[in-house]
C-alpha cells in the first residue's frame, strides 16, 4: 500500500507540472486557434533566464525567480505575439504551426549555443525536507509543486471565470468577431491570453526544472507529454488540461511500478489512442463544429 | 553584359569547385587528421564533451613538441547530437576528409552502429563506449579507451559479495546499448556468486521521474544495488533515493561517482560507490597533473572521460611513432596484443594492453563519494 501511495504521490506532483504546460496549448489554441509546438522550449527556457540573473548578475533566488518571470512574460508572451503570431494570423492556421516548429528549433538551439549542452543544476525552490504520508516518504517539494500548481490553475479559473476580463478573454476565444461588435478590445485581450501563458510556463519552468535539471533538450519531453495531456483532458478545457496532466502523472508511475517500465513511455501514446477513439473532444473537453 | 557576368561566375563556381580538392589534399599532407567524432549535445554532452576536451589537451601537448613524425595533429569536432544515425554519417564525413584515425564515439549505441563504417574504411577508432558487444563482433579497427563492463562488471563482484557480504541486490539500469550490455553482463555475474537479483528495474535515457523505480527497488528487500545509468538519470535517480530515504548501499559502474553526477545530485550523492577503469581522483601523480591541466584549460573538472580522450590521442601518437609511418591499417595490427608502459610511455598515465578484439586492460579503482568529491578507497588488478 505504501508504495502504492508513494508512485500516486510522485505522479500527481510531476503530473500537475504537466498540467501547467498543457494549459499553455489550451490557452494559445482558444486566442489563436493553433497548436504551439514551442510550448516545451517555452517551458524550458525560463529556467536559464534564472540561471542566468543568478550566476551570470550574481542576484539572489528571489530576484533571479521575478527576472526569470519578468523576462518570460516579455520575450515568450509579448514578442512571440507580435513578431509571429500577429504576422501570421490572418493566413491560416498550418502557416503558424510550422512557425512554432521552427521557433521551437530556434529556442533549442539558442540556449544550447548560449548555455551548453551540459545539464545544469537548478535550485529547489521549496525545502528539501520530507514527511511519512500512510508510510510513502514525500518531500515538500513534491507537495508543494503539487499546492501550488492546483492553486495556479483554480485561480486562473476563477479569473476566466469571475472577472469582466477574463470573461473577454473567454469571449475572444469564442467568437472574436461578435466580441469586437460587443465592444471587446479583442486584440488586447489576445495578448493577455498570451502573456498569461508565457507566465504560466516560467511557474512550470520553476517548479520541473529542480527534478529535470536544467537543459536545452528538457522541452522536447515536456512538449509532448503536456500536448497529449491537453488531448487527453480536453483541448479547450483549461480544466481538461489540469486532469489530463495528473492522469498521464500518476499511470506513467502506476505503468513502470506495476506493469513495465520498459515501455512506460509509451503509455501517454496508448492512453491518447483510446481517448480519441472513445471521446474525440477528450475526457473534459466539448465538441466544436468546423464548416468545410 | 548578362552573359559575360553569367561565365565569370560560372568560372568563379568552378574553380572553387576545381580548387576544394587540392585544399584538401594539402591539408591531408601537412597535417594527420584525427577528427574528434563526439556527443557534443544531447543526453551524451557530458560524456562527448569530457572526451573531445580531454583529447584536445593531448593534441596541444603533442603539437607542441613537434607532433607526430613532424607533422602536426588536425583534430575537427563533429557533434553527434547523440544521435546514431548522424554519427554514422559524420564518421563517414571524418573518413572523407582523409582520417587517419578517428576519436570517439563515447555512447555505446552510436559506436555500434558508426563503427563498421570505420571498419569498411579500414580507419582506426578509438571509442570511449564501454558496452561488451563492440568488442564482440570480429572488427579488428575498434579500440577501447576504457574497460568494457564485460570486464568492470565482473571486478564488483567480490565487492558484494565480500565486502557488502549481501545475498538479495536490485539493479537499475538504463535501457540502451550501454545499459543492457552491463545489465547482462551483472545478472550472469550474479548468478555466479550465488546473490538474488530481487528487482530488475530498467529506465529511459533521459527520464526524469526515478519515483517508480526507487520505490520499487525500496519495497524489494535488496541490501545493495547496482545503478547502471548514465550521468544525467544517475543524479536524478540519487535525488530520488535520497528522497525516499533509500538507505542501502548504492554501487555503479562507472558513471556513479562522477563529478558532474556529483554536482547534479546536490548532496544526494554522498556514499555512493562506484568501480571505474579511471578515476580523476586516483592518487597519481600522472592523473593528477593530466586533471590539473583541464582544470586550468576548461576552468571546470573533468569525469573519467576526459582522460579517456587524453590517452586515446597518446596512444595514436606512440604506436604511429613506433611504426615509423603514418599507415592507418599498420597503427591497428601494431595495437592488437600490445602493452604501453607509463614508464616509457607518459601519455598513457596507467600501464594499459589492448587485446586482439581491441579490449583493453588496465588497473582500475573503486571510489565513494565523500564530501561531494570521488574519493579513492581501493585499487583493483587489471583482469
Amino acid at each position: 500500500m505504501s508504495e502504492f501511495l508513494q508512485v500516486v504521490l510522485s505522479g500527481l506532483a510531476t503530473g500537475s507540472i504537466y498540467a501547467l504546460a498543457a494549459i499553455g496549448f489550451t490557452l494559445v489554441w482558444q486566442a489563436a486557434q493553433t497548436v504551439n509546438f514551442a510550448q516545451g522550449e517555452f517551458v524550458m527556457l525560463p529556467a536559464f533566464f534564472v540561471l542566468i540573473a543568478l550566476h551570470w548578475l550574481g542576484w539572489p533566488l528571489w530576484a533571479a525567480l521575478a527576472f526569470g518571470l519578468v523576462i518570460s512574460v516579455l520575450v515568450l508572451g509579448y514578442l512571440f505575439k507580435r513578431l509571429i503570431v500577429q504576422p501570421m494570423l490572418p493566413s491560416t492556421g498550418l502557416p503558424l504551426i510550422i512557425a512554432t516548429m521552427a521557433l521551437s528549433i530556434l529556442l533549442k538551439e539558442g540556449a544550447k549555443q548560449f548555455y551548453g549542452a551540459e545539464a545544469q543544476p537548478y535550485p529547489p525552490l521549496f525545502p528539501q525536507t520530507t514527511m511519512s504520508i500512510g508510510g510513502a516518504i514525500v518531500s515538500m517539494q513534491d507537495i508543494l509543486n503539487l499546492v501550488v500548481s492546483l492553486a495556479v490553475v483554480v485561480a486562473l479559473t476563477l479569473f476566466l471565470n469571475r472577472t469582466r476580463t477574463g470573461r473577454c478573454i473567454q469571449a475572444t476565444a469564442q467568437n472574436p468577431q461578435v466580441a469586437e461588435i460587443l465592444g471587446v478590445n479583442t486584440r488586447r485581450m489576445v495578448l493577455y491570453t498570451f502573456l498569461i501563458n508565457a507566465a504560466l510556463a516560467a511557474l512550470a519552468s520553476m517548479l520541473i526544472s529542480p527534478v529535470y535539471l536544467a537543459k536545452f533538450s528538457n522541452g522536447e519531453t515536456l512538449g509532448i507529454v503536456a500536448f497529449i495531456a491537453a488531448i487527453v483532458g480536453g483541448f479547450n478545457q483549461i480544466r481538461g488540461a489540469l486532469v489530463g496532466g495528473l492522469l498521464i502523472g500518476v499511470l506513467d508511475n502506476l505503468t513502470a511500478t506495476y506493469v513495465t517500465a520498459s515501455y512506460r513511455a509509451a503509455l501517454p501514446l496508448v492512453l491518447l489512442i483510446i481517448i480519441i477513439l472513445w471521446r474525440p473532444q477528450g475526457l473534459l473537453g466539448t465538441s466544436e463544429g468546423r464548416q468545410v | 553584359m548578362q552573359s559575360r557576368r553569367t561565365i565569370l561566375a560560372t568560372a568563379l563556381t568552378a574553380s572553387v569547385f576545381v580548387a576544394a580538392p587540392w585544399a584538401a589534399a594539402w591539408a591531408a599532407d601537412d597535417a594527420v587528421l584525427v577528427p574528434c567524432v563526439c556527443e557534443l549535445s544531447g543526453p551524451g554532452a557530458v560524456s562527448g564533451t569530457n572526451y573531445r576536451d580531454g583529447a584536445h589537451i593531448a593534441v596541444d601537448e603533442i603539437n607542441a613538441a613537434g607532433g607526430i613524425l613532424g607533422k602536426k595533429i588536425d583534430m575537427p569536432d563533429y557533434d553527434t547530437q547523440t544521435d546514431p544515425q548522424t554519427s554514422r554519417a559524420l564518421v563517414q564525413k571524418a573518413i572523407d576528409a582523409g582520417a587517419y584515425a578517428i576519436m570517439g564515439t563515447v555512447y555505446s549505441g552510436s559506436t555500434v552502429v558508426n563503427m563498421l563504417v570505420a571498419q569498411q574504411a579500414g580507419i582506426p577508432q578509438f571509442t570511449g563506449a564501454e558496452a561488451p558487444s563492440i568488442t564482440e563482433k570480429g572488427n579488428a579497427y575498434i579500440f577501447r579507451t576504457a574497460s568494457s563492463s564485460a570486464k568492470g562488471v565482473p571486478a564488483l563482484t567480490a565487492y558484494f559479495k565480500d565486502t557488502l557480504k549481501v545475498k538479495k541486490i536490485a539493479v537499475a539500469w538504463v535501457n540502451n546499448e550501454f545499459g543492457k550490455g552491463g545489465h547482462d553482463v551483472f545478472i550472469n555475474e550474479m548468478k555466479g556468486a550465488g546473490i538474488e537479483v530481487v528487482a530488475d528495474v530498467p529506465s529511459e535515457q533521459g527520464q526524469a521521474d526515478f519515483a517508480a523505480d526507487v520505490s520499487k527497488i525500496k519495497q524489494s528487500g535488496a541490501e545493495a544495488a547496482f545503478v547502471y545509468v548514465n550521468e544525467e538519470e544517475s543524479a536524478r535517480l540519487l535525488r530520488e533515493a535520497k528522497k525516499q530515504g533509500l538507505t542501502i548501499p548504492l554501487v555503479g559502474e562507472v558513471t556513479l561517482t562522477g563529478q558532474k553526477v556529483i554536482d547534479l545530485a546536490a548532496g544526494a550523492a554522498e556514499g555512493a560507490l562506484a568501480h571505474v577503469g579511471l578515476a580523476t581522483s586516483a592518487p597519481d601523480p600522472l592523473i593528477q597533473e593530466f586533471v590539473k591541466k583541464f582544470q586550468d584549460k576548461y576552468k571546470r573538472d573533468t569525469d573519467h572521460n576526459g582522460i579517456k580522450g587524453y590517452i586515446g590521442v597518446y596512444a595514436i601518437k606512440y604506436v604511429t611513432e613506433m611504426n615509423g609511418k603514418l599507415d592507418s591499417q599498420a597503427l591497428a595490427d601494431k595495437l592488437h596484443g600490445l602493452t604501453l608502459k607509463v614508464a616509457d610511455h607518459p601519455g598513457m598515465l596507467l600501464d594499459t594492453s589492448w587485446d586482439k578484439n581491441g579490449e583493453l586492460s588496465r588497473p582500475s579503482f573503486m571510489t565513494q563519494v565523500k564530501d561531494n568529491k570521488q574519493v579513492v578507497i581501493g585499487m583493483v588488478p587489471a583482469n
